[in-house]
């Protein structure tokens, strides 16, 4: 799905440059990619690597909080398409680390950093899904944020990252569909279901909003990442476009967006809205989230009971592997 | 063998598409649960996979009831309206998920003899079983390599997982009788060539078995007491549970669309 590249980039633009250094400033300038055996500056491999990988790890937990309504889908074609969606993204995830892996940090380093908590991952997954509108809203919502972050990214200076979101880009925006139309199936029922839609709306539109990372007069570090072509808009642009996306989309489906404050401004041509709650974003990027404690132990869990596993899996390798050389002598 | 004269042809694939349709609804439903909680993200991929399929072919299967019964009942209707006891699965695909070894094992006693099921359903008399048989037989000769895979994997494996895989299989032998005991329905259905004939399916299903289970150094249960009931809605404790979960949104909120 999506994850906003919370902390600073790595180092800077200050330092001397090498010859290796203009070759690689010149094929930014001419928009040519980035290939894992270039030479890159070390800051850009870093924060690249700290890139990808979150978005990886969001991923990965982002199969949490939609794969709790699995179980309880009210159809079986519903249920077929949610189980298609989670896998996706775990498809999504593998993609994503192994792109993360050209940059020379092995899954299972990154795997820990996830585990250990020192990684992080999109905030989103930390809020709950509590009724089956849930999943039809974070489709419509988070996906759709997440299209909207990360199309550009298709044509970011990195390679394996660019080719990667290409096929992710693809998928998700079937994702989002799929969620429109569970929200617009509930939003058009019975009076319970479209009271279960707006309440989901309700819940997820600020995450939502503040999915794209904080305002641009707090994230002084968007300037490093801009000229390395690894973001392409600001977390304001891409925010505004949203919104100007979804009110529509909102107003089709005779739902309300909880912001008093939102009103189309005839003079900018875009739709005007209130300030997120910029603390709770915070907070739940700190950890103080309804569900960070829940996810990672999901995970952790995962990871601890499935140990025995990898370890036969490994293991039996190894005795055929050990087979296979005696027969062969 | 004799047909019984006092089942009617609908009524009793009737009950026959219900059986195969819960058993693979249930056996979805169970290791979908996995997903986002699997060993390695892989087996997320593979395990899904396997649901998705299952899931799929309880579709085929319930419409298939639905059609014949004709009293406008479709695939949600008999998914999400019936109790337990009118749920027609084997008890074995109801056993609750466990470890690792738990789910695999099921998994691999079961695939084995749908696989065998599903190829002699591909030439019934029924072009309308043969069609859904032929069409899943393709996605269970999958399911077979895998769960057979991994049942070598966890038996030759190390001294941990051979201990469990050992167990599971102890554990879910019992469960294995049922598949192989025809009742009335079944007679009616293979009397007629639309259903077959389930205690053949033991030979091939026993031959794969040992083969596997040689191969992961296991020791094969001996035969004794078996469970039954699935069939005829007789079930085990655990398919309230998973039935109440999986129904609980559709039965509790008021909708005639989802």
């Amino acid at each position: 799905m999506y994850t906003q590249l919370v902390e600073a980039p790595e180092g800077g633009i200050g330092e001397a440059r090498s010859a290796e250094q203009a070759i690689f400033d010149d094929k930014i300038d001419r928009s040519i990619t980035i290939e894992p055996s270039d030479w890159m500056p070390d800051a850009y491999r870093k924060t690249l690597l700290r890139q990808i990988s979150q978005h990886a790890h969001s991923e990965i937990v982002g199969m949490l909080p939609e794969g709790n309504w699995i179980s309880r889908a009210p159809s079986l074609e519903r249920k077929l398409i949610l189980m298609a969606k989670v896998q996706d993204e775990a498809g999504h995830g593998l993609y994503l680390y192994s792109a993360a892996e050209t940059l020379g940090t092995p899954r299972d380093e990154m795997t820990e950093a996830l585990l250990s908590g020192r990684a992080k991952y999109s905030s989103i997954f930390n809020y709950p899904t509590l009724t089956w509108a849930d999943v039809g809203t974070i489709g419509w919502l988070v996906d759709g944020a997440a299209i909207i972050n990360q199309i550009p990214l298709t044509r970011c200076s990195y390679g394996p990252y660019a080719r990667a979101l290409v096929r992710v880009c693809k998928e998700e925006s079937f994702h989002q569909r799929q969620g429109f139309d569970i929200v617009s199936t509930l939003a058009h029922g019975s009076p319970e279901q479209h009271a279960m839609a707006q309440d989901a709306l309700n819940r997820w539109w600020w995450p939502s909003v503040m999915m794209f990372g904080p305002p641009d007069s707090e994230s002084q570090h968007n300037e490093t990442s801009m000229r390395w072509k690894i973001k392409l808009f600001s977390n304001d642009d891409l925010r505004q476009k949203f919104v100007d996306q979804t009110v529509p989309q909102a107003e089709a489906l005779g739902l309300t967006i909880p912001d008093p404050d939102l009103r189309y401004d005839e003079s900018t041509g875009h739709y005007a809205f209130g300030t997120p709650d910029w603390q709770e974003f915070y907070d739940v990027v700190k950890g103080n989230g309804p569900c960070n404690r829940d996810r990672l132990r999901a995970r952790r869990e995962a990871y601890d009971d499935g140990a025995w596993v990898r370890d036969a899996a490994l293991a039996h390798a190894e005795k055929r592997a050990a087979r296979a050389t005696s027969d062969a002598a | 063998m004799s047909v019984p004269p006092d089942i009617e042809v609908d009524a009793a694939l009737f009950e026959f598409a219900l059986r195969l349709g819960d058993s693979a609804l249930v056996l979805g439903q169970r290791i979908s649960a996995w997903t986002g909680h699997a060993p390695v993200v892989e087996e997320d991929l593979a395990l899904t996979n396997v649901a998705l399929d299952l899931v799929g072919q309880a579709r085929l299967w319930l419409t298939l009831a639905g059609d014949v019964e004709g009293a406008g009942r479709d695939e949600d209707r008999l998914a999400y309206y019936r109790d337990a006891s009118e749920y027609r699965n084997v008890l074995l695909v109801e056993r609750p998920n466990g470890n690792f070894a738990d789910t695999i094992v099921r998994q691999f006693l079961f695939d084995t003899w749908h696989f065998y099921l599903l190829q002699r359903l591909g030439s019934s008399n029924d072009e309308r079983v043969a069609g859904i048989a032929q069409k899943s037989v393709r996605e269970v000769a999958y399911h077979v390599r895998r769960s057979g895979d991994w049942v070598v994997r966890l038996g030759d494996g190390t001294d941990l997982s051979r201990t469990r895989v050992q167990a599971a299989l102890d554990e879910l032998w019992p469960y294995t009788g049922e598949l192989f005991a025809p009742d009335d329905i079944d007679r009616a259905v293979a009397g007629r060539g639309i259903g077959c004939d389930l205690a053949a399916l033991r030979e091939p299903w026993l031959r794969h078995v040992d083969g596997i289970l040689a191969d992961a150094t296991l020791a094969r249960p001996k035969d004794g007491w078996m469970h039954s009931g699935g069939k005829s809605g007789r079930h085990t404790e655990q398919l309230g549970y998973l039935l109440a979960e999986m129904q609980s949104v559709r039965r509790s909120i008021p909708g005639d669309r989802w």
